[in-house]
């Protein structure tokens, strides 16, 4: 466990020190911003045509802003993601510094756990940031918080589980770029294949969209916390690092 | 401290290392000598438990590499081909870092750090960024890396690898100040850097053991019996390499006579002596006398350069087999 949080505080320093993080943080902002205004110009103007015809429309800020604008949150996820995972490994590979990780007297487990122990933090932060916008809700509505914090808790399993997937990606080469382009195309597809329900409703279909992180974000989205959905993001977070650490031993025998 | 017995790494076509086995004591300093691609780094990456060996067993202070890797990996300092640095962290910072992987912590960490940087002249460089530092000084953060930990073993591969000739001299001089207290493998193909660093050689080449022996008895046995090249040409356009041979053979001292080549009228000699008799006077007068020119004459008596060459050069090395008969296996 030590050894877990001395390799997750080095992590976290190169994403502070190199400036990942505070690109990440500044791309994050931009875009929620952008989200967060136009879905809240659009709440205030409509408001005001409900007020100027005198109809009394229940007008809902969980419903109208809060749910449409996380899930823009876990689409940006998909592009913030990658960028935080590609480096994991690879990085590692091409310094030689796997080298030093391999022959300290650490477990894989505890190398691979801090390494997206400190990506799940750094998503985290940019979630964080996302208060900012969200205060003002606060100050000048009513906003439900529980549902609020559910959302959130789906945001954080969700990247959990495809982080997971990326520090897998990560260990497969040497190239960043290649480990975070195939991320992006992994989340991507996992993120689309929700879709297939929409035209299609045979069995492979079904069991496609299943796989799909988007289906399961659903009812977090909602405020709702089911068990099924928090199970199938625990489900691949370990499977995601298990075949981590089936990949670094792998490493060992083949480099 | 370390036993190493037929350790064999095979990959899917070639054999890196092929049944290796020698036995390392406590607190020596032993040169791992090989040409490049000679399977050096595959044989110390498996006594770092880098990598798993695919036959045979190695043994780091009692503990098996396969079967006990974290009690190995405690006791083993390892310093690679390049040093493996975080360019984005600073000295201090990185010691600390792999001074906690290693196991340590608090004010011990603390004294650990300031050793390493004493010891391996750093501490000018504490607060600096790795990144931006000379390549011998990322070397020097490398060794400083390997002792953090004051390991039983320390392992380093090509540590004057890529230095100018002043920063190899200190670190061949901060290798053997830290000798008593660790036992330490390095790997080099520098011939020199064993004769001045090292007390034992082991010697590889394709991946397997040509030979292993002191320092002093290789070169001892180098120097054994003086040998001597002449290259002898007849004046008048003929000269017969047996008449040669057998007017050489005839002065006094003279132990063996060896014919290396023949070009038109000109002839490589070697010439052996007794012990303890020099015999390169006699021979150019004999030459002289016979009414031949002595084009040249120069000792040959063996390096340790010598000895590596011809153990690890190419099998059909004329000079070769005689010499890795005589050593011991």
């Amino acid at each position: 466990m030590r050894n877990t949080w001395t390799i997750c505080r080095k992590e976290l320093g190169s994403y502070f020190v190199s400036w990942i993080a505070y690109i990440l943080l500044t791309l994050f902002a931009a875009a929620f911003g952008f989200f967060f205004w136009t879905l809240l110009t659009v709440f205030v103007v409509e408001g005001m045509e409900m007020q100027m015809r005198g109809q009394a429309f229940p007008m809902n800020l969980n419903e109208q802003i809060i749910r449409p604008l996380l899930m823009n949150v876990s689409v940006i996820g998909l592009f913030m993601i990658p960028l935080i995972t590609m480096r994991l490994f690879a990085e590692e590979k091409r310094n030689g510094t796997i080298e030093l990780l391999a022959t300290s007297p650490v477990l894989d487990l505890e190398i691979i756990l801090g390494k997206w122990l400190a990506a799940l933090i750094l998503y985290s932060s940019l979630l964080l940031l996302t208060g900012l916008n969200l205060a003002f809700l606060f100050k000048f509505g009513h906003p439900d918080w529980k549902p609020l914090a559910v959302a959130y808790l789906g945001l954080l399993l969700q990247a959990g589980a495809l982080l997971a997937i990326g520090t897998f990606i990560s260990t497969l080469t040497r190239n960043q770029i290649i480990a975070g382009a195939a991320t992006f195309v992994v989340c991507l597809l996992l993120y689309v294949f929700g879709w297939v329900e929409g035209f299609e409703s045979s069995t492979w279909a079904h069991v496609l969209a299943y796989t799909s992180v988007a289906t399961h974000f659903d009812s977090f989205v909602r405020g709702v916390i089911d068990l099924k959905d928090a199970v199938f993001y625990l489900t691949v977070i370990i499977l995601g690092l298990f075949f981590t650490s089936r990949s670094m031993e792998s490493l060992r025998w083949r480099s | 401290m370390i036993s190493v017995k037929e350790l064999t790494k095979r990959y899917a076509r070639t054999v890196a290392v092929d049944q290796i086995s020698f036995e390392i004591a406590k607190g020596q300093i032993v040169g791992f000598l090989g040409p490049n691609g000679a399977g050096k780094t595959t044989t110390m990456r498996m006594l770092t438990c880098f990598l798993p060996p695919s036959a045979g067993t190695a043994r780091v202070a009692g503990f098996d590499v396969l079967e006990q890797p974290l009690e190995v990996k405690k006791r083993i300092g390892y310093l690679p081909e390049s040093p493996p640095i975080y360019p984005e962290m600073e000295t201090a910072e990185y010691l600390k870092f792999v001074g906690k992987l290693k196991g340590l912590s608090g004010s011990d960490l603390q004294k650990r750090v300031e050793y390493a940087c004493d010891r391996c002249a750093i501490a000018d460089v504490k607060k600096k960024l790795l990144g931006r530092l000379s390549k011998g000084y990322r070397q020097r953060v490398g060794l400083a890396q390997a002792i953090i930990h004051n390991p039983d073993v320390l392992i380093l591969d090509e540590p004057t690898a890529g230095l100018d000739p002043k920063q190899i001299n200190e670190t061949r001089d901060l290798i053997k100040d830290l000798a008593p207290d660790h036992t330490i493998i390095l790997s080099t193909h520098i011939l020199p850097e064993v004769e001045q660093t090292c007390e034992q050689v082991i010697i590889i080449n394709k991946g397997k053991l040509v030979a292993t022996d002191s320092v002093r008895n290789l070169q001892a046995r180098a120097r054994g019996a003086e040998s001597v090249l002449l290259e002898i040409a007849g004046r008048d356009g003929v000269l017969e390499a047996p008449i040669v041979q057998h007017k050489l053979e005839q002065v006094a001292g003279v132990s063996r006579v060896l014919c290396k080549q023949q070009v038109d009228s000109r002839v490589l000699i070697e010439v052996e002596s007794e012990k303890g008799r020099l015999v390169r006077g006699d021979l150019a007068r004999a030459v002289v006398q016979a009414g031949w020119d002595l084009n040249e004459l120069r000792p040959a008596a063996m390096s340790l350069e010598e000895i590596f060459l011809q153990l690890t050069g190419s099998e059909s090395g004329e000079a070769g087999k005689p010499a890795t008969k005589e050593l011991p296996r």
